[in-house]
């Protein structure tokens, strides 16, 4: 199973690949689902048009300035070209927007059902049909949350974050690659 | 016990032992050498393959014995455990797996060491991960301990040191041997088996029952002695504020800690991708979400076919709830099928203890020859003495293991595991929280983040009434307790925290912003990621 989808080991091959047949670089998405291996599988997991969710992010700023020096310096300053780039700012924010009201949410509502559970135990005792009570409905609610949380996450990351991340992906090892003088 | 469940148990376990002992020797055959394939077993596992073995991993012999040991003793109670276990998935999910695998190479000190000045961080992360690591250890060996027990009666002391000992040797050589490929083969397998066994127990439970949950809790209400107290909070953590405060320290240690574990972590270098990484995670929830509400059920299931007092009468701590469940379930100890069921139930368990403890060791001897060792020797042959020096590490953290198991051998499984969740969520969260997402963070801030929470959790430990001071503790003769409760998590978290932000800000160093955008970079595109 592993090798089998011709994928190459290691960082260095697979930019290198990559970066052999981009230049003529037009915003094509089946070019950049066949470089991730695991692309194809998942988004035929849940039969929605990816193209609604088509992020506009692309790099084409960070890549004008090739230059001479070489060394790690050179490649650190890639990386704070790329953090400062549009297309970065947008799949952080993307990221953070989603992820951190997220979790605040889940968090308290954890939180919020531990210490109810510790300080109002009368209120969780009390009965809602049969031997099931309202500590029970919360804590079988805590696993329907979790669940409902993944698969939110998980669409979010799909639709909103992937492309655009696997372009600046691609796009910063190839800088990189290019400011190191052909070894990544 | 009779001689059938033993010799029967003893039988399935050895195939068990001799199936994946065959899995070892054929994955090392070819591959040898390259710390990639030890610790990562070639980076090649699929997502589904990869959330098996997470699952695998996750799902302990504290979940399968141990929680519902304590459903069955304490009811509700028991089950803050499982929704704790559950909803850290989402911290996971969110906060941390995809990019770890983005920074990370082998071990949690790689992230933290992107960042930072690579040795102080490395001593500081490695030290705290094999620390949790042996905390977690020992809970499974204490597992392993009180199934022998059962199996074997109130009389096999020596056996029961022997098995920890033997379950001990068995990893020591799945690990050296076969490294992180081996390992998660392992996983897979035992997860498969685990969960079928779950789900054999819990249909012969609803069965039972005639498919009615209510009677079953009713039931179990019944039998318990307590009443409807016994499906709603308190007979635990009920009662005093240090009770209570317990509850709620157990509850943010479960929650907070499964993101610091080493050996989850470690999965989630074993695929090639972020995207994989999130993929293996969505995986995991939903098996070890299903498992979870199975053993509600199972836990309930105990408390109405067995009764508590008869799982107490067994096992202080509850341990052996689901193998007397399941010798019930197939007709009694007579019985043929109960004999079967109960064999069957304490194989799966066995393996579960074997292949939990074989990913920790490869975790915990990863830190200890990525992180500690390299770091406090001199650069040399590298790459090659590094996977040596992993495997020697493997026989040394199995030694301590088995020691240390010896030593714990009446506390909770679950118990145990609560407080390696909370030395995790205490030193390995905060530090890798703040390098993933703040951008002042120094490497003084790194160090002091993982001491900051290490300690104080340690300390507290020790000073609880789980070590002196109680007729339930370790020492139950001395007594130098002084922290009233028995999970520090509700303290020592927050000063984890507080710790790394005290730290970066007095930090004379200022923050390396190239650094920090690399990390950044890396971390949500995967730009470098190996």
């Amino acid at each position: 199973m592993q090798s089998s989808n011709g994928r190459s080991r290691g960082a260095g091959d697979e930019s290198a690949n990559v970066s052999g047949d981009h230049p003529d670089r037009t915003p094509a998405p089946e070019d950049t689902r066949y470089r991730d291996p695991w692309y194809d599988a998942l988004a035929s997991g849940w039969g929605e048009g990816e193209a609604r969710g088509a992020p506009t992010a692309r790099v084409p700023a960070a890549r004008r300035e090739e230059r001479p020096q070489g060394g790690a310096e050179a490649a650190a300053d890639v990386y704070l070209e790329v953090q400062r780039s549009a297309a970065f700012q947008e799949v952080r924010s993307r990221y953070r927007r989603f992820v951190v009201p997220g979790a605040a949410v889940f968090l308290t509502w954890y939180v919020g059902y531990v210490v109810t559970a510790t300080t109002a135990p009368d209120f969780m005792a009390r009965p809602v049909a049969g031997a099931v009570n309202v500590a029970m409905v919360a804590g079988v609610g805590q696993f329907l949350t979790t669940f409902l949380f993944t698969w939110a996450y998980a669409r979010h990351a799909r639709l909103r974050r992937d492309r655009a991340a696997l372009e600046l992906r691609w796009d910063t090892q190839e800088l990189t690659r290019g400011v190191r003088g052909g070894a990544s | 016990m009779s001689a059938d469940h033993q010799s029967l148990a003893l039988l399935l376990f050895s195939v068990f032992v001799a199936v994946t002992l065959g899995i070892t020797t054929w994955v090392s055959r070819h591959r040898q050498g390259s710390a990639e394939e030890f610790y990562a077993g070639g980076r090649l596992f699929s997502p589904m393959e990869n959330g098996f073995a997470i699952a695998g991993d996750y799902m302990s012999a504290a979940s399968f014995l141990g929680v519902t040991g304590l459903i069955a003793l304490f009811g509700y109670d028991g089950l803050l455990y499982v929704v704790g276990f559950q909803v850290a998935w989402l911290v996971v999910l969110f906060l941390v797996a995809e990019l770890v695998r983005n920074c990370g190479r082998f071990t949690l000190a790689d992230v933290v060491a992107t960042r930072m000045r690579e040795r102080p961080v490395r001593i500081a992360a490695g030290t705290s991960s094999v620390t949790v690591s042996v905390l977690y250890l020992v809970a499974q060996m204490v597992g392993a301990g009180s199934l022998v027990a059962l199996l074997l009666g109130r009389t096999g002391e020596a056996a029961q040191a022997w098995t920890v000992i033997g379950v001990g040797a068995l990893m020591v050589i799945y690990v050296s041997l076969g490294g992180m490929r081996a390992t998660t083969w392992i996983q897979i397998v035992k997860a498969v088996l685990l969960l079928g066994g779950t789900v054999v127990l819990t249909a012969l439970v609803m069965i039972r029952f005639h498919g009615d949950l209510d009677r079953l809790l009713l039931t179990a209400a019944d039998r318990s002695g307590h009443g409807n107290a016994f499906l709603a909070p308190g007979l635990k953590y009920g009662g005093g504020w240090t009770a209570r405060l317990d509850f709620i320290s157990l509850g943010l240690a479960l929650v907070l800690g499964t993101g610091g574990l080493p050996h989850i972590l470690s999965r989630f270098y074993t695929v090639p991708t972020a995207r994989a990484a999130r993929r293996s995670v969505i995986w995991s929830i939903g098996l070890i979400g299903g498992f979870y509400l199975m053993t509600i059920v199972l836990g309930f299931g105990a408390a109405a076919i067995v009764g508590p007092d008869a799982v107490r009468g067994s096992n202080a701590a509850g341990n052996t709830a689901v193998p007397l469940l399941a010798l019930d379930l197939g007709g009694g100890a007579d019985s043929t099928a109960g004999t079967v069921l109960f064999a069957v139930v304490a194989a799966v368990a066995f393996a579960t203890i074997l292949a939990v403890v074989a990913g920790i060791t490869l975790a915990s001897s990863a830190s200890v020859a990525h992180d500690l060792y390299a770091s406090l020797r001199h650069p040399g042959g590298r790459q090659r003495s590094e996977v040596t020096v992993a495997r020697v590490a493997a026989v040394g953290i199995g030694v301590v293991a088995i020691a240390l198991g010896l030593l714990a051998r009446d506390l909770n499984v679950a118990f145990l595991v609560g407080l390696a969740f909370a030395v995790a969520a205490s030193a390995n969260l905060p530090v890798l929280l703040y390098s993933l997402f703040w951008r002042a963070f120094t490497t003084r801030g790194a160090v002091w983040a993982v001491y900051g929470g290490l300690i104080p959790a340690l300390l507290l430990v020790v000073l609880s009434p789980v070590v002196s001071g109680s007729p339930d503790s370790l020492f139950p003769g001395t007594d130098f307790q002084f922290f009233p409760l028995q999970n520090p998590g509700i303290v020592s978290i927050p000063l984890g925290f507080l710790a790394g932000w005290l730290g970066t800000v007095t930090s004379p160093e200022l923050p390396d912003a190239a650094k920090h955008a690399e990390t950044e970079v890396r971390s949500l595109t995967g730009a470098g990621a190996v």
